[in-house]
């Protein structure tokens, strides 16, 4: 079951290559922390919020806008995380 | 190596803006027609687009097509080819009023027509006064754009294949072109798309730089591809940059802050625009502002560790006005630079925005290269459009709002040529280059199997942070000189990419080390084409280059009124004359681009 959750992860990983830099830039953030640790129900969520339009999903994480969502809203507070000083290397 | 093979009329690689106006003229014509493209067509880098697309329509104020041609000539520091930007001013019109046909939901004025507003560069009667020319969908142009051509394109049946890498273009020994080698993401498949004509419409290659606007797609595949099939690349020394990125991200930071009363300010606090631009101070121009910040970061006056940025101050303003004025500064600066801007001030450096040069085609759309006396004989077989191709309509510094308009004339264009070609001359299929097919599948067993190699993420690092130092946005001789040899250093890294994840599933790691080759092959070209261009002009811009009467703002009509020609082989280069002459108005005659 590795190998699927590996295919899994990578595929997920290339849904969240975007049209707008922000978005990547969050992504490969989220990726840094949660690779090894993202649940089952986590990558559904996730899949889910990837479906959504690229200026949609940065109003939402850009806090201009909010979803009803509670599980959506958990995974957007993830992505919104973020460290005293960014690192993007 | 496995591999199989697919047949269609053509084959488009790339399915932002201008391929998908190209996959729209070969499919309503009933041609076969396969369009390959990384990510799903609406998340291409086109949907970043939000200014508008220029087009004289006239809908609130006269205007007129010659207008435009001339602030295009003017913008492009005439450097652009005259022929083609007439060709794409006069078209600008028919291919808004299609767009629209399509279901693009342009703003509206009240009487029903589409609303236009001002944007820099362009004006009224050959530059009197700024002109409302930009036609927009609310600041959705670019993505309201790409959904109503991809769904124009489901209704001609064009068919899609997402989540292709394509790698290689396939040329025979006689330069023609006869499709793509590609791998299905999904699978790790190698496909051979045999076609009777390829087109590439793959965007631009922002990524070569460490601090660029552009999403990680953006990875110049298209140039990469060409570069390594022998045609070669034109006009590569030119780069617009934009004043304002957040350092080590790239964020763009609109000029509105400085607007608004936002200051650049060095290492010891200095408001150091008052001695740059003494009137303007920190309003002064894109191009003057970039130059300044270059220098006091070259001078030692740099912030941060690294004394690689500056700071823009915006602590001084009431926190309701940057929050009322200025939605989404705030959010950038917590979330990219950890930065709080109501309290401290934001990292910035100039960053990479377009890439003005390209793989050279002519205005109908075909892939043109020097052959037996002609400087511009089409290549059999190959077109290209949009950011990766150079028509050039741009020169040496694109006009806003002229890029998505570049999409459309030009991916029609090329889409057209197509058509008549496939009807007119190119009945059957050529057969493949087996040749050009073994190079690439040696290409993926080299990176599949290679031991104690370079790391991808460690290479790809090197040479943006040796491209941003070496051929920035402000140029110095010695750097240029010191960075061609640097580039050519990481380029022989490059070649001896490893990756430890072998999978086959969406293997993320492959494809990174790939398009790292492609990467690689834009840097190369910039940087040479870059030391040898000894003037300013447009967005390349010397410190060595002289202002003097026969070379005002260090331009050089008299030597370097010409394009560049990067060849792959040998890391050499040719130049070719600039096409002053349009198609059917007069030579917009050389002066000083001065606004």
């Amino acid at each position: 079951m590795a190998e699927d959750r590996r295919a899994r992860i990578n595929r997920l990983k290339w849904h969240c290559r975007r049209a707008l830099l922000e978005l990547d830039l969050v992504f490969d953030r989220f990726w840094e922390r949660y690779e090894d640790t993202l649940d089952a129900q986590g990558e559904k969520v996730l899949e889910s919020l990837l479906e959504l339009e690229d200026h949609d999903l940065w109003a939402l994480v850009s806090g201009r806008d909010a979803t009803d969502d509670p599980q959506l809203a958990a995974m957007i507070e993830r992505l919104r995380e973020v460290s005293p000083m960014a690192n993007f290397e | 190596m496995q591999y199989s093979v697919r047949k269609f009329d053509a084959v488009i690689v790339g399915a932002g803006g201008a391929g998908l106006r190209a996959a729209i003229q070969l499919s309503e014509a009933g041609f076969k027609t396969a369009v390959l493209t990384k990510v799903f067509p609406t998340r291409s880098h086109t949907v970043a687009a939000q200014g508008g697309v220029a087009a004289s329509l006239g809908n609130s104020e006269e205007d007129h097509w010659h207008w435009h041609m001339y602030d295009t000539v003017k913008g492009s520091d005439w450097l652009g080819d005259q022929d083609a930007i007439e060709f794409m001013c006069r078209k600008a019109n028919e291919v808004v009023v299609e767009l629209e046909h399509y279901g693009m939901p342009f703003d509206r004025l009240d009487n029903g027509k589409i609303y236009q507003r001002p944007f820099g560069g362009h004006m009224s009667n050959f530059g009197e006064k700024p002109v409302r020319r930009s036609c927009a969908a609310a600041d959705r142009t670019g993505h309201a754009m790409l959904h109503a051509m991809y769904q124009r394109n489901i209704k001609v049946n064009t068919q899609f294949f997402v989540e292709w890498q394509a790698l290689d273009l396939v040329r025979d020994a006689e330069g023609d072109v006869m499709g793509v080698t590609a791998m299905d993401m999904e699978t790790g498949e190698i496909v051979v798309f045999h076609a009777k004509a390829t087109i590439f419409a793959t965007g631009g290659a922002g990524r070569i730089y460490y601090s660029s606007t552009n999403a990680f797609i953006n990875t110049g595949d298209g140039v990469g591809m060409a570069a390594r099939a022998g045609i070669p690349l034109e006009d590569m020394e030119f780069w617009q940059f934009h004043p304002t990125g957040v350092a080590g991200a790239g964020v763009l930071i609109t000029e509105g802050v400085r607007g608004e009363g936002g200051i650049l300010r060095n290492s010891d606090g200095e408001r150091f625009m008052e001695r740059y631009a003494p009137n303007a101070k920190d309003l002064a121009s894109r191009d003057v502002v970039s130059r300044a910040m270059t220098t006091e970061i070259n001078e030692g006056r740099g912030c941060g560790p690294n004394k690689d940025f500056v700071l823009l101050d915006i602590t001084h303003l009431p926190p309701e006005t940057i929050m009322k004025r200025l939605p989404g500064i705030h959010e950038i600066g917590i979330q990219f630079a950890g930065v709080d801007c109501l309290k401290e001030p934001l990292p910035v450096v100039p960053t990479c925005h377009y890439q003005m040069g390209g793989i050279p085609t002519n205005y109908l759309g075909q892939v043109v290269v020097p052959k037996g006396g002609n400087q511009s004989e089409p290549v059999h077989g190959f077109y290209a459009a949009g950011e990766c191709a150079c028509a050039s309509v741009h020169g040496a510094n694109r006009l806003g709002t002229n890029s998505l308009l570049d999409l459309l004339v030009f991916g029609k264009s090329a889409g057209e040529t197509a058509v008549n070609d496939l009807r007119a001359n190119v009945k059957s299929h050529k057969p493949l280059a087996q040749e050009a097919i073994d190079r690439t599948l040696a290409r993926v067993v080299r990176l599949n199997n290679q031991k104690d190699g370079a790391d991808v993420h460690e290479t790809r690092l090197a040479m943006q942070r040796t491209m941003q130092k070496h051929a920035g946005v402000f140029r110095f001789k010695d750097m240029l000189a010191e960075g061609v040899a640097r580039i050519d250093e990481i380029a022989g890294q490059v070649a001896q990419t490893q990756i430890k994840d072998k999978s086959m599933v969406f293997n993320t790691a492959r494809i990174e080390a790939l398009e790292l080759d492609n990467l690689i092959e834009v840097a190369k070209a910039t940087i040479v084409s870059a030391n040898a261009r000894t003037e300013s002009r447009g967005a390349h811009v010397r410190d060595d280059a002289v202002d003097c009467p026969e070379t005002p703002d260090g331009r050089d009509d008299k030597n370097w009124l010409k394009h560049t020609l990067w060849y792959r082989e040998g890391n050499r280069l040719d130049y070719k004359p600039v096409q002053m002459k349009p198609m059917s108005v007069d030579t917009i005659e050389l002066k000083k681009r001065a606004y």
